[in-house]
């Protein structure tokens, strides 16, 4: 069966050669290709989640009693939101790594930094899209009545019991949708990690092309429909958790 | 002031000569006022003299720039101000209702006591169902806030706010968001914990239930009390003009 679907790939190679589905055909590609997309979604799910988490602890620092609290948040923002995230993660890996220490390795004499390059791009991506989330979360904020903030104040809740149980599952929920844009939009700027030589499905990509340029439309159909299908999965779990989250007889 | 020192022959909720300004607007000049234990009190008057910020400053809910209000001996207008000492001790019902959207009508009830009381889920869901009951609320329990009416969620509110055993009760205009036919069920409800000696403090329009229901009547307007007495005396024999005119209006 998987050597008739490797024939068949290998006959289409011969017979068209500028459709030469090698990762299909060969294991070695078949591998890179694997790594990569593990690679990849590794990326996508560690920067999703971090880049949540400061989008949650950010928004709630935004609405700090003290003006050098916000005022830090606030820089954060206007630099990763208006700056290229390309440049940031050159500057994440280059500059700042140059000044993270590093230890030696199991051989005794390579020095390994002990942020990788994985580690920046998850930091790097997670910072850029992190700054978009505080704004998203804050918009949310803003939609949950000061009244209700006030119900709970009057109850005894403390502001950080208030942000926790009343405000912040209420503004997530009309943060949803525009959340979920900003989520697609970072799993596909993953691929920028290729630009610190991070293997994921990209750079797995460009170096198949690079070795057979009898492979570069097929690697790059791979890539899009790679994509197509990962953002499908997310954009499809945001919605039934959307749904999930609706509160019967709120907001339609 | 030493909160042991109150003993509940003094008044409960005592305030002694309170300001409070938004801005340049002065909105309470001096107002003073005692509650006894078990008193029922309603705050009567025009729009924008002050009544529903005189009960907000009570729960800490507004500052005020001078002047004293005790509850229980706890001074409310102190910087060191324990809140949630004052909170276990005030429940504060709004117009608004303010229920948490996102909880049912039982987990409204709930949340307070689980949350800042820390007792055992037990212990609090067994009151939260005592309370649903007493509202007369009884299978709605896993209802929504968005799926009641308002009366239905004005008493979800009342019962939330029970939930923290308070001494003293504050309604702000409790009423005035729901339609008539509502309103009395809310009342009911309000007379209900009136009749049980809870101390009430109500800000409301409804002059027949403020006559009915109430030990002592006060006239506010413009930031001042122009009047106040026991309700048969109250209404049948005002004397200053301006509590006339209201009542004229109103009644």
């Amino acid at each position: 069966m998987l050597e008739a679907f490797m024939e068949f790939f290998r006959q289409l190679a011969d017979d068209y050669p500028r459709w030469n589905f090698i990762f299909f055909h060969e294991p070695r590609q078949w591998a890179r290709i694997v790594k990569g997309l593990q690679y990849t979604l590794w990326l996508s799910i560690a920067c999703v989640l971090l880049s949540v988490i400061i989008g949650v602890v950010g928004a709630w620092m935004q609405n700090s009693p003290s003006k050098w609290v916000r005022g830090i948040v606030q820089g954060y923002i206007q630099f990763f939101r208006n700056t290229p995230p390309f440049v940031q993660l050159l500057f994440f890996y280059f500059a700042l790594g140059q000044f993270t220490p590093a230890v030696t390795g199991p051989d005794g004499w390579t020095e390994i930094p002990i942020i990788s390059n994985v580690g920046w791009a998850i930091i790097s991506l997670s910072m850029f899209a992190g700054a978009f989330n505080v704004e998203i979360f804050r918009s949310g904020i803003e939609a949950v009545p000061e009244s209700t903030q006030e119900a709970a104040d009057a109850l005894g809740f403390t502001r950080l019991q208030t942000y926790k149980d009343v405000v912040l599952p209420l503004a997530f929920r009309v943060s949803l949708p525009a959340l979920n844009n900003n989520l697609v939009n970072l799993v596909k700027t993953t691929t920028q990690a290729i630009g610190i030589a991070v293997p994921e499905l990209l750079y797995q990509c460009v170096s198949i092309w690079n070795d057979y340029p009898s492979a570069l439309y097929p690697t790059m159909l791979l890539l899009f429909v790679s994509f197509i299908i990962l953002v499908g999965v997310l954009v499809y779990g945001m919605h039934r958790w959307e749904h999930k989250m609706r509160i019967p007889g709120y907001g339609g | 002031m030493n909160q042991s020192a109150w003993t509940d022959d003094q008044p409960i909720v005592s305030i002694k000569d309170v300001h409070k300004s938004f801005g340049d607007l002065e909105v309470l000049k001096g107002i003073s006022m005692d509650v006894m234990k078990g008193e029922v009190v309603c705050i009567i008057g025009p729009s924008g003299s002050g009544k529903s910020t005189l009960i907000r400053c009570i729960n800490a809910l507004n500052d005020i720039q001078s002047g004293s209000i005790e509850v229980e001996g706890i001074e409310v207008n102190d910087k060191q101000l324990n809140k949630l000492e004052l909170r276990k001790k005030v429940g504060m019902v709004f117009q608004q209702y303010n229920l948490f959207p996102h909880k049912t009508a039982i987990e409204n009830v709930m949340m307070a006591p689980l949350k800042v009381l820390k007792q055992s889920p037990a212990e609090v869901e067994e009151i939260a169902r005592n309370l649903i009951k007493k509202v007369r609320l009884e299978g709605k329990e896993n209802s929504y806030p968005g799926e009641l009416s308002g009366g239905q969620q004005q008493r979800v509110a009342i019962a939330r706010s029970l939930a923290m055993n308070p001494d003293v009760m504050l309604f702000d205009e409790v009423t005035a968001a729901l339609d008539p036919e509502t309103v009395k069920e809310v009342l009911v409800t309000i007379k209900d914990l009136a009749e049980e000696g809870m101390t009430c403090m109500l800000v409301t329009h409804e002059m027949g239930f403020a006559k009915e229901i109430a030990d002592h009547i006060y006239f506010t307007d413009r930031g001042v009390i122009v009047e106040h007495g026991p309700p048969a005396t109250f209404f049948d024999s005002a004397k200053d003009e301006r509590t006339k005119e209201f009542l004229s209006q109103i009644l």
